[in-house]
C-alpha cells in the first residue's frame, strides 16, 4: 500500500511539473525516479528513455509503467499511470473553463515564457547525466583513459546528422543502435 | 451528434490508434489529431481545435494527454474525458507492460546490450538536438534575463544538484514578475 501511494505522489509531481511537453518531463523523472526513490539506476532510466524514444506514447507515461511494474506490478503501473494524469485531467479542464469565459490566457503565457529557459536549462542536465553514462559508464568517473570513443563518434555524427538533415529522430536512434551494435561486438569492446 | 455506444467506441478507438502509431511525442500527434478531428469527423471547427491546442501546451503534463482529455470533454463532457484519457494511455501502458516483462531477458543478452549502448549514445544526440533548438530560440529573443536565467538554472540542477520543482518555481515567479511587470510598462514587450 506505502509502495503505490509513493509512485502515485512521485508520477503525481512529475505530472504536475512537466511544463512544456516533449522532454520537460525527462528531468523530472530522473530526480524522481532515480535521485529521491532509487527504483531505476540510472543506467535502466536511460533505457527507459531510449525505449520511450522508440515507442509510441509521452516518455512519461512509458516511465510510469516500467517503474510502476518493477514496484508493484501491473497494479503498480496502473497507479502510477493514473498518478502522472491526474494533474492533466485538474489543470487542463480549469483552464479551459477560465479560457471560454475570458478568451485569454497572457499571464499563463508569462509564466510559460519565463519556464522555457528553465526547462531547456533542466532537460540539457537530464541529458548530460546520459551523456556522460554513455561515454563513461556508470562509474562516474570521467578519465581520458576510459572514454567510450565508440559512444564518442555515434553521439557526434547523431549530433550532426539531427542539426544539418532534420531527419526524424527514430532513424537517427535506429541508425546508432544497428552501427553501434556492429562496432561494440566486432571490436569486442564491453557493453 | 449523439452520444450513444458508437459515438463513444469511435471516440476511444480513434485516440487508441493515434496514441499506438504515433512515434515522436506530442508535437507529432497533434498535427494528426486536428487532421482526425477536425478535417475527417467535422466534430471540431479549425478555429477552436486551435485554442484547444494552446491550452493542452500551456497546461503541465503530456501534450498529448493534455489534448485528448480537451477532446474529449469538448466533445462529451467528463464521460468523454474518461474515455478520450483511456484510448491515448492505453497503448503506452500495454507495449512498455510487455517491454518491462522481456527486459531482463533482454538485457542480459550480449547483442541487444550492444544494440542499445549504441542507442544510448543516439538518444543523447537526439537530446541535445532539441536542447540547442529551444536554447537558439530563447537567445533570439535577445534579452539578458532568460538567458541568464538558462545558465543558471542548468548550474543549479547540474553542478550543485539542485531539486528540479525549486528551480522550476523559482523561474516561473521570475516569469510572472516580468510579464506583470510588463504590463505594467503599458503594453511593452518585457
Amino acid at each position: 500500500m506505502m509502495a503505490y501511494l509513493a509512485l502515485f505522489w512521485s508520477f503525481f509531481q512529475i505530472g504536475l511539473f512537466s511544463i512544456g511537453g516533449g522532454y520537460a518531463a525527462m528531468p523530472l523523472i530522473q530526480e524522481q525516479v532515480v535521485e529521491i526513490n532509487g527504483w531505476l539506476s540510472l543506467g535502466e532510466f536511460a533505457d527507459v528513455v531510449t525505449l520511450s524514444q522508440m515507442t509510441p506514447g509521452p516518455i512519461a507515461i512509458n516511465a510510469a509503467t516500467f517503474v510502476g511494474i518493477r514496484v508493484g506490478g501491473i497494479g503498480g503501473a496502473v497507479v502510477a499511470t493514473l498518478g502522472c494524469v491526474a494533474p492533466s485531467c485538474i489543470i487542463v479542464l480549469i483552464l479551459a473553463k477560465l479560457y471560454y469565459k475570458y478568451r485569454s490566457l497572457s499571464l499563463i503565457k508569462g509564466v510559460l515564457a519565463g519556464l522555457r529557459p528553465a526547462v531547456v536549462a533542466l532537460i540539457a542536465a537530464a541529458g548530460m547525466s546520459i551523456l556522460t553514462l554513455s561515454f563513461w559508464g556508470t562509474g562516474g568517473e570521467i578519465r581520458l583513459a576510459s572514454t567510450d570513443w565508440v559512444a564518442v563518434l555515434l553521439f557526434a555524427a547523431g549530433f550532426f546528422v539531427l542539426r544539418k538533415w532534420k531527419p526524424n529522430p527514430i532513424f537517427v536512434m535506429l541508425g546508432a543502435g544497428a552501427l553501434g551494435g556492429v562496432l561494440y561486438l566486432v571490436l569486442d569492446l564491453p557493453v | 451528434m449523439k452520444h450513444n455506444p458508437a459515438f463513444y467506441w469511435k471516440l476511444f478507438s480513434s485516440t487508441f490508434a493515434l496514441s499506438a502509431f504515433t512515434f515522436g511525442g506530442g508535437y507529432v500527434i497533434i498535427p494528426l489529431m486536428r487532421k482526425k478531428f477536425v478535417e475527417q469527423y467535422r466534430w471540431i471547427g479549425e478555429e477552436e481545435m486551435l485554442d484547444l491546442i494552446a491550452i493542452a501546451q500551456s497546461s503541465p503534463g503530456a501534450i498529448a494527454v493534455n489534448a485528448s482529455i480537451l477532446i474529449g470533454y469538448r466533445l462529451a463532457g467528463i464521460p468523454g474525458a474518461l474515455v478520450t484519457i483511456l484510448g491515448t494511455v492505453l497503448p503506452p501502458l500495454l507495449i512498455l507492460s510487455v517491454l518491462s516483462y522481456f527486459y531482463a531477458a533482454f538485457r542480459a543478452n550480449r547483442v541487444v546490450a550492444a544494440v542499445l549502448k549504441g542507442m544510448q549514445a543516439g538518444v543523447a544526440a537526439v537530446i541535445f538536438d532539441v536542447v540547442v533548438g529551444m536554447a537558439i530560440q530563447v537567445g533570439k529573443e535577445k534579452k539578458l534575463l532568460p538567458v541568464l536565467m538558462m545558465l543558471g538554472a542548468f548550474a543549479a540542477a547540474y553542478l550543485l544538484g539542485w531539486n528540479v520543482i525549486l528551480i522550476l518555481l523559482i523561474c516561473g515567479l521570475l516569469g510572472a514578475g516580468r510579464a506583470l511587470y510588463g504590463e505594467r510598462q503599458g503594453g511593452e514587450k518585457g
